[in-house]
């Protein structure tokens, strides 16, 4: 069963075209990620899943629910249902580990509890069994700017799981990160979905990555959807088609890894 | 490997352009020291004298120590005139700043109008509001207060909008991404991130303002600045040194202040 449907969709940013009919479909529990060279879109297909872009046509249903007309209190709504990661982790860095991840409640508390941060007992102790299955006990309070690239991006998944989401958007998750901890990351991503059956929707600029941890890959090129099928299907005349020009350098870096 | 000549030529024009700047500018100044009867040798040459005279007159003496408690009752007033409203300009810049800010601004629209008035109250000197508010409320303190009030807001908005945008912008994607509300992003993600500049800008702040109360208080009659009026143009010179040396302590005693309140912030 579809946990996400986008049909028709467009996206235009003055002059550019970023998205252009594009239509996909996602099923609950599997691990999509979306390929293609920086600038064909991926993001704005990513935040045009929970309306931090908004579309300018088409539409896109999420659990029975169509996003794309939904009004400010619903789409807070169905926020606190989409997990997001992002390439630049978009921690607050002065404050805690703990306090990030408590972050990811406000959208479920009243607006006065959010804005002062109050949490209850049994809110912190979710925040903190949470880090203790992603390994951050040690690190609870500890202020953000301290911690490593790798230790920041598990609170920023940290953060998106307490959401209890139904799907996490991730955007570059990795592209930030040594190869150590990108794989790390990535271990961790593939058992959250495995295990919590979280919906993963991922853009990914290392091709052999997207093949060894995907169910289904999606080439986008130029805003449009070139290739969208099984990951170990994908063929190298089929990178070079999403890649163009750059599939050399891709193609190459892949014999190397 | 020779320089093209398509460079070249750029190259040329742009040394020619720099000369014509430097021609330009060495002209105007001759021109104006022309125009207003300024005379740069002549000004050179006062120098040792203007020293010399200092060096007698500008002396504290005993007559000036018994100004002394007024001085410091009016230096003190003079502070504490700047740092009220330096904070008060510093609450109504934060809140003017969500608005201005491209990261928290509600609507565009909010954030051009905040941006302009800003700009207006930044860009009228602080002394020239001081004369629009003397018109109006005369000669006090509140005179004083408002104009260095307004300067503060235009420039503080700004440099908070900045600080906001440079520091906040990604934070504050999360946040909304999550489904927080817009009054939740700003108190959970945009005040810890940008709270070490905000104090930093309203110290710095702080520092200029008690040296514009200076000059702003020989306009509005208030403070020590009409103080060193009075003493200057009654000839009570040795008075009147002492309220320099009074402004030069505190000024550097609020930037060392400042500096170490700084360190232990960031």
């Amino acid at each position: 069963m579809a946990i996400l449907e986008i049909t028709h969709l467009s996206k235009r940013y003055k002059d550019v075209l970023a998205l252009s009919d594009v239509s996909l479909k996602v099923r609950a529990g599997e691990f999509v990620t979306v390929i293609g060279r920086s600038g064909a879109g991926k993001s704005t297909l990513l935040r045009c899943v929970n309306r931090l872009v908004e579309a300018n046509s088409g539409s896109i249903e999420f659990d029975g629910v169509q996003v794309l007309t939904l009004k400010k209190q619903d789409l807070r709504h169905l926020r606190t249902r989409i997990g997001m990661i992002f390439q630049h982790f978009n921690l607050v860095p002065r404050q805690t580990v703990i306090e990030n991840v408590l972050h990811g409640l406000l959208g479920y508390k009243s607006t006065l509890a959010g804005v002062l941060g109050f949490y209850t007992a049994e809110e912190k102790e979710k925040a903190f069994d949470i880090l203790d299955r992603l390994g951050l006990k040690d690190q609870i309070h500890k202020r953000c700017d301290q911690l490593s690239g790798g230790q920041k991006q598990r609170v920023g998944i940290a953060r998106a799981l307490i959401q209890e989401p139904r799907l996490i958007l991730c955007d570059e998750p990795i592209a930030s990160l040594d190869p150590g901890s990108a794989k790390k990351i990535m271990d961790k991503l593939y058992r959250i979905s495995r295990d919590l059956n979280i919906t993963i929707l991922m853009n990914l600029h290392q091709v052999d990555v997207a093949i060894k941890y995907s169910d289904r890959i999606i080439g986008v090129r130029e805003g449009r959807i070139v290739y969208d099928d099984d990951a170990q299907k994908l063929k190298k005349k089929t990178v070079a088609e999403i890649y163009g020009s750059e599939a050399e350098d891709i193609l190459f870096e892949e014999q190397a890894g | 490997m020779s320089t093209p000549p398509a460079v070249s030529r750029v190259l040329f024009r742009r040394n020619l352009l720099f000369l014509a700047g430097v021609v330009f500018v060495g002209a105007l100044t001759v021109g104006s020291s022309l125009a207003t009867d300024f005379s740069f040798p002549a000004g050179l040459a006062s120098v040792p004298k203007a020293f010399s005279w200092m060096a007698v007159n500008f002396i504290p003496n005993a007559r000036a120590l018994k100004a002394l408690p007024n001085i410091g009752l009016k230096l003190a007033e003079t502070v504490l005139v700047s740092i009220m409203a330096t904070v008060l300009a510093g609450g109504a810049a934060l809140v003017l700043a969500i608005f201005a800010s491209r990261t928290t601004r509600p609507h565009p629209a909010a954030s051009a109008v905040v941006r302009l008035v800003a700009s207006v109250c930044r860009n009228v000197p602080v002394v020239a509001w001081a004369m629009i508010f003397l018109l109006s409320f005369g000669q006090n303190v509140l005179t004083g207060l408002l104009a260095l009030f307004i300067g503060t807001v235009g420039y503080l908005t700004r440099a908070y909008a900045e600080a906001i945008d440079e520091t906040a912008e990604s934070s504050v994607e999360a946040l909304r991404a999550s489904g927080a509300s817009w009054l939740q992003t700003v108190a959970q993600a945009v005040f810890p991130s940008v709270l070490p500049q905000i104090t930093s800008w309203m110290l710095y702040m702080l520092e200029t303002n008690i040296r514009d109360a200076t000059l702003v208080g020989i306009l509005t009659g208030t403070g020590i600045g009409f103080l060193f009026d009075i003493y200057y143009k009654s000839m009570n010179y040795s008075s009147a040194a002492l309220v320099v040396l009074g402004i030069i302590i505190v000024v550097i005693a609020i930037e060392s202040t400042s500096n170490a309140l700084r360190k232990v912030i960031l």
